[in-house]
């Protein structure tokens, strides 16, 4: 068996399982956001009175947080209520960040769990050796109803990252997305996708969040990285100390699929308009001129992401013309990126803060693009108007590659920098 | 289960969940507002020229993206009654069949020759899709889901 499937049935109660089999597993740790009053909504009309587990029960403010309309406002102020009603005590009200990165740092995130958001990026948290799922609003009430809900076993299709070091100005976000851009957006719906090779072993696990978040822009279910040495001395910061299940794969496990490469011949990528597999190298998209440049996000706002572009930016100004807006991904993120002097770097060039959560990510606020501008941005999707007119134009690129085009004002490879 | 009938809306590959439903109208919770603003994304229109009762189909990867449950929300109170694609995206297939909303797939689709504004007849239980002068087959839905989706969604098995 896949350490995936060893996951689900040990949560099942079951000794073994197989692909395409559905089991109901129990579920460690739940998590709403604040898109999602639908789900209090649901539960109430599926009859439900008390949470199961509310002590494995969270609910993070990040995509409307701080409340940008009345609407939003009262969805925040009826979640609270929820909360309180229901003995929840998780309640990450708004400015703490966004989900899958608060609950990595509050230490509830632990090899072998189980752990389901309402939110599409669960994947991210296949870094830790988990598996992280997301659903809609009437699966996570059938979660805070029942503790518990239905999986099919996913085939893994396994991506090896063998070379290296990677060359100048190549980030994980850079090696992502020219997998993506080879293998294309379908390429692994339903599907569980495992990074491993001697790269990933040489990647920290700050970068090793990118490949497994952005793994659902090739549909995939859930994504896995075997936890390591790295890993623990990572999870031991938040935490964590032990595995809450078993984490390996048998030797004998058969992959739906095999795919190698090598990063070394990897340059700055970037996703050009419209959709996130379509890959351009940065050198061939260079001097457009961008409006707006957004560092930030669940998939390029962490302390790493911000050291990059500090490095790059500092004694610089962003070019005028151009805004840059950078949002850490939590509150912890922005207190060690002020500790070691990389906000303070970052608003001396000219960098525009905001508070820690999505930001601009979904087109809701904080930053939203007028038709015929031309967006950057460190997130992970560029499908017409998500961040903001259907008449903008937005690429997504790594940290560094945004930070050397807020000098510039215009497209640049940091890979000269 | 009776067989739909319905005109065809058509849409390419990979229409993500920001086309079905745009995320700055997120905040929106009353399910007729959200209904409203279905496939705005790509076709600011649809809303008006839509008429109840329409089949979407699609190709590859519709519904990928964000697991908003507002993409399955707007399309069922538009009033589209199914969505036949090449494939879609796990989470907002979960969301659909889970509102009653039937989505089937068939890798072959572009065989069936389905352009906009053709009328169609669908028996969801045998599998059979009818164009004016062709008859087509597919896999049906499994029996749980073809239940599920008669008894307008997983809420009737709650509401025992
Ligand atoms: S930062 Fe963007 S991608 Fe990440 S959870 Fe928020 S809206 Fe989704």
């Amino acid at each position: 068996m896949h350490a995936i499937e060893k996951i689900l049935a040990r949560a099942a109660g079951k000794k073994s399982v197989s692909t395409g089999e559905i089991v109901t597993a129990g579920v460690d740790v739940a998590e709403v956001n604040d898109l999602y009053l639908q789900v209090v909504t649901s539960f109430y009309q599926l009859g439900g009175t008390k949470v199961k587990k509310p002590e494995a029960t969270t609910f993070v403010f990040d995509h409307y947080a701080p409340a940008p309309t009345i609407k939003a406002a009262d969805n925040h102020r009826a979640m609270r209520e929820f909360c309180a009603a229901q003995g929840i005590d998780k309640l990450f009200d708004v400015g703490r960040g966004v989900c899958h990165q608060v609950l990595i740092e509050d230490g509830l995130v632990a090899p072998g769990a189980i752990v389901v958001e309402t939110d599409s990026h669960t994947t991210t948290l296949g870094a830790l050796g988990v598996f992280g799922t997301g659903v809609g609003a009437t699966d996570m009430a059938l979660i805070l109803l029942n503790g518990s809900l239905w999986f099919r076993v996913p085939e893994v299709m396994k991506i090896v990252l063998e070379g290296g070091p990677p060359g100048a100005g190549v980030m994980a976000k850079d090696i992502i997305l020219h997998i993506i851009g080879d293998l294309k957006q379908d390429a692994a719906i339903y599907k569980c996708v495992e990074f491993t090779g001697p790269a990933v072993a040489a990647m920290p696990v700050e970068e090793r969040f990118v490949l497994c978040n952005m793994s659902v822009e090739m549909g995939a279910k859930t994504a896995y990285i075997q936890p390591d040495a790295k890993t623990w001395e990572f999870l031991a910061t938040m935490g964590v100390g032990k595995a809450l299940r078993e984490v390996d794969t048998d030797p004998d496990y058969v992959y739906a699929s095999i795919h190698r490469y090598d990063v070394s011949a990897i340059r700055p990528s970037a996703a050009t308009p419209g959709s996130v597999d379509n890959l351009a190298e940065v050198r061939s998209v260079q001097g457009v001129h961008v409006d707006q440049i957004f560092i930030g996000t669940c998939t390029g706002g962490r302390l790493n992401d911000l050291a990059t572009a500090a490095r790059i930016l500092k004694g610089k100004k962003v070019a005028k013309g151009t805004r840059l807006v950078v949002i850490p991904a939590s509150d912890k993120v922005m207190q060690d990126a002020m500790a070691a002097g990389h906000v303070q770097t970052l608003m001396r060039a000219g960098a525009v803060f905001s508070t820690p959560g999505c930001g601009p990510c979904l087109g809701a606020h904080e930053g939203i693009l007028a038709a015929g501008e031309v967006g950057l941005t460190t997130s992970s999707r560029n499908f017409p108007g998500r961040m903001g007119s259907t008449e903008s134009r937005l690429y997504v690129v790594s940290p560094a590659t945004a930070a050397a085009s807020a000098i510039s004002g215009t497209i640049s490879d940091p890979a000269k920098l | 289960m009776k067989t739909l009938k319905g005109k065809i809306y058509s849409f390419g590959n990979n229409i993500d969940t920001d086309q079905i439903y745009p995320g700055r109208y997120l905040e929106l919770t009353d399910h007729k507002d959200i209904g409203t603003h279905a496939m705005e994304g790509v076709d600011p229109d649809f809303s008006r020229r839509f008429e109840r009762g329409g089949v979407i189909v699609a190709g590859s990867n519709f519904g990928c993206g964000s697991s908003r449950e507002h993409a399955a929300i707007t399309l069922k109170n538009a009033g589209v009654v199914a969505v036949f694609a090449k494939s879609f995206a796990r989470i907002f297939y979960r969301n659909c069949i889970n509102l009653g909303l039937p989505l089937i797939m068939v890798p072959d689709l572009d065989s069936f020759g389905l352009s906009e504004g053709k009328e169609i007849e669908v028996d969801l239980a045998a599998g059979i899709l009818k164009t004016e002068d062709r008859v087509h087959k597919f896999l049906p839905l499994s029996e749980d889901i073809l239940a599920l989706i008669e008894n307008g969604g997983v809420f009737s098995l709650y509401r025992k």
